[in-house]
């Protein structure tokens, strides 16, 4: 089982209701799956909020997890991918004690080695972004934290967009809407066939 | 339409009546009082039971929504009484049951203030209902109960929830209808692939050895007639799920019982031995299925549900055929040729044969001994002409009448499938007797789940619920006795019970009841029963030890089903 499982990423695109994010986590726990990463923000359509969740599972799990948050009633669409679908980027930020970074040049050349950007720095700290995957993140870190000046560190979770051509949610969304036209038709249809 | 200035209370009230609503089950508190001084005024239309705690008003109305099809409503206070509903939200939840429970809350400026009676429902029951929302706005009552209601009896139906804030119910607001019928987020019915349809007509017509599974969702999309001819057309045998017991008539020549843990031998033993399976508005619960690595591997399998989370969840199947099974059973019989199995159903019949002689005789015929359950349950549903809708509660008693209860009507079992709730009998079929007030409804029970919810004697004694209820007494927790003795070296370990008069609870009450010891005086009761107008309880002293068999023990094979347990 455990050599089956893949690392997936699951785009969950929800209404702006309060509560949804506790039932989309509420299904990975029930089935017991970690969830890896978790990113929330709104989407490029107005009042569509957009999930990128990344865990480790199998297909058949994520099949039916991926289904099981479509079904709540406020989730437009979810779908899931694997990491050669979609492409994917991550945020590091290192807070450095300024004092070592200036007295030690290898520093700066590991920061511009891994194609990282200093966006701050003051007499005490000195603040280093770098986005990537999560290894060229991770490597940064560990290289700078071999010199000892590393105060904080965060990674930020996944974001990703899909690399098809086709636009999943805007169909689903033009779809719906063609539903509700023909429905509202059908209605006034009926309604005025009543009246005759 | 013209605007009204109205109370959210009273808003609450004309929303209830725009959806149709004339039963309600309930019980007032604290922070639903505003709601209850608007019902005073709108008893005429709204007819309101009181419970006697507002777990029974979440069965109630469950029971009620069982019978009618229509969404059962549960009007209750915060806090406690909105926890109290827990057990029947769940309990829906499991069972695609549509009710919508309201729920006082405490005013919007004090949420999350740990204010009196202050619970947090929506959270609470997010992950046990279909959809969950809290109102905070006079504003919002009308789209929100529309939407509720339209939530709950759409698609799959479920329960929803509405949390409904003390401000939103005082304040004012300019009322206008809504009609919810429509959910850009919410599919309710998932468009039937064409192809799907054509493939499947395609195994049914190539296969020798079909056998149907029907469920709950044949009941809830009206489609007994639709099952009907695609059964006869293709002369397939069918099995049953617990909940879709009455959605194809008892004695149909085609129906060969029970499926699952207590069911039929041969339903069972032929799911290992069919070609295809076919199941239809059912989710392979692991009562149905057993062990599920051995499941029916020899079979390729067809799936008709409406719900797509389903598919694949539990049986990984060859073809699903989504959407409302009403639609999709029609579409692939008129693609299907016209067939007769006459071989393969005649190969039902020694099975039947050895259950009979082996399990069902000695349990409804006994010659001498204790009272069986099984033997009360078929006097009763014989002497009711098999018309009668059974509501049962949980353990021994729900599985004896769900094998020897028959069923000629459609929408005849309300029983608790996937939460198994004991205590769920009583209230249920209080709702049930709203919910088809021209039906005869017969509750069977045991000595521990009467106990739990006894309490609506008092709703049965104020409403004159005409609930016929049989219980069966045998002293024990019957069910987990049962599998002490198979399971656990019959040590007892607090299944025996030391049961109060319940013919004196009955009479207090002021219900009819008797109790009946000697097999020779039961037919005369049961008639008593049947013909006392109103609630009567029926006690029935029955074998202690009695069991349920045949018996699929949990994990085990589908087929490999026990017939008797060996007594040293």
């Amino acid at each position: 089982m455990e050599q089956d499982k893949k690392f997936y990423t699951l785009l969950v695109f929800s209404e702006n209701f309060a509560g949804v994010l506790n039932q989309v986590t509420a299904v990975f726990t029930r089935r017991q799956v970690n969830i890896e990463s978790l990113n929330v923000s709104a989407s490029s359509i107005k009042g569509v909020h957009k999930y990128t969740i990344t865990c480790w599972s199998t297909e058949e799990q994520i099949s039916t997890i991926t289904k099981q948050i479509e079904k709540k009633i406020d989730v437009l669409q979810a779908n899931y991918f694997t990491d050669d679908e979609i492409f994917i980027q991550e945020v590091g930020l290192y807070k450095l004690t300024t004092e070592i970074a200036i007295n030690n040049p290898m520093i700066s050349k590991e920061i511009r080695k891994h194609g990282g950007q200093i966006v701050e720095m003051n007499p005490t700290y000195t603040i280093v972004t770098k986005r990537g995957m999560t290894e060229d993140i991770m490597s940064l870190y560990h290289a700078l934290n071999d010199y000892g000046c590393v105060l904080q560190y965060v990674r930020s979770g996944r974001i990703a967009v899909t690399k098809s051509c086709i636009e999943y949610l805007d169909r689903y969304l033009a779809e719906r809407k063609e539903a509700y036209d023909n429905m509202k038709k059908q209605q006034a249809k009926e309604s005025s066939a009543c009246d005759l | 339409m013209e605007k009204q200035r109205i109370t959210g209370a009273e808003a609450l009230m004309r929303s209830l009546e725009n959806e149709g609503v004339t039963t309600l089950f309930g019980y007032p508190g604290g922070a639903i009082m505003p709601v209850f001084d608007a019902l005073y005024d709108h008893k005429d239309t709204l007819n309101h039971v009181l419970v006697r705690h507002e777990q029974g008003a979440a069965h109630a109305a469950q029971g009620y929504a069982r019978v009618s099809g229509k969404v059962g409503v549960c009007l209750v206070t915060s806090g406690p009484g909105a926890t109290n509903t827990i057990t029947g939200i769940a309990d829906a939840m499991m069972d695609s049951t549509p009710i919508v429970v309201i729920c006082g809350q405490v005013g919007a400026n004090m949420l999350g203030s740990d204010a009196f009676q202050e619970c947090d429902l929506v959270g609470v029951t997010q992950p046990i209902s279909k959809w969950a929302y809290q109102i905070r706005r006079p504003e919002d009552i009308a789209w929100a109960v529309s939407r509720a209601f339209y939530i709950a009896r759409s698609g799959r139906p479920g329960p929803v929830v509405l949390d409904f804030a003390k401000n939103a119910q005082v304040g004012m607001v300019d009322y206008e209808p809504e009609n919810v019928d429509f959910v850009r987020s919410y599919v309710p019915v998932p468009k039937t692939d064409p192809e799907s349809v054509v493939e499947a007509a395609r195994m049914i017509n190539e296969a020798k050895r079909p056998l149907v599974l029907v469920g709950q969702g044949v009941e809830l999309g009206e489609a007994q007639e639709e099952l009907l001819q695609f059964l006869e057309l293709a002369d397939m045998p069918a099995g049953c799920t617990l909940l879709g017991l009455s959605a194809l008539p008892s004695d149909h020549r085609l129906n060969m019982g029970m499926l699952g843990m207590h069911g039929s031998l041969a339903s069972n033993r032929k799911t290992q031995e069919c070609d295809l399976l076919i199941a239809v508005g059912m989710r392979f619960d692991d009562r149905i299925t057993g062990n599920l690595s051995t499941y029916a591997k020899q079979a390729r399998k067809i799936h008709f549900e409406i719900d797509p989370s389903e598919v694949n969840k539990n049986v990984p199947v060859d073809l699903a055929v989504l959407g409302n099974c009403k639609d999709t059973l029609a579409a692939v019989t008129a693609l299907m040729k016209k067939q007769q199995h006459t071989e393969w159903i005649d190969s039902f019949e020694v099975h039947h044969e050895e259950e009979r002689r082996i399990v069902i005789e000695p349990e409804i015929h006994p010659q001498d001994g204790p009272i069986k359950m099984g033997e009360v349950v078929r006097k009763v549903t014989e002497m009711t002409g098999n018309e009668a809708i059974l509501v049962t509660d949980v353990g021994q008693n729900q599985m004896l009448s769900a094998r020897y209860f028959k069923f000629t009507k459609k929408r005849s079992i309300v029983t608790s499938g996937g939460m198994g709730t004991m205590g769920f009998g009583i209230p249920a079929a209080i709702g049930a007797t709203f919910g088809a007030p021209d039906r005869l409804v017969c509750l069977f029970m045991g000595d521990g789940g009467i106990q739990m919810t006894i309490q609506e004697f008092g709703t049965i004694m104020e409403q004159g619920a005409p609930v016929k209820m049989i219980l069966l007494n045998n002293n024990y927790l019957g069910n987990v006795r049962q599998w002490q003795e198979m399971f656990f070296h019959r040590r007892y370990s607090f299944t025996p019970m030391l049961n109060p008069d319940y013919n004196m609870i009955a009479s207090a009450y002021n219900i009819p009841n008797e109790t009946v010891v000697a097999r020779e005086e039961l037919e005369a009761a049961i008639d008593r029963m049947i013909h006392t107008e109103g609630p009567y309880l029926l006690q029935v002293a029955v074998i202690e030890e009695g069991e349920v068999m045949p018996m699929c023990s949990p994990g085990n094979d589908v087929d490999d089903m026990l017939l008797q347990i060996k007594k040293d």
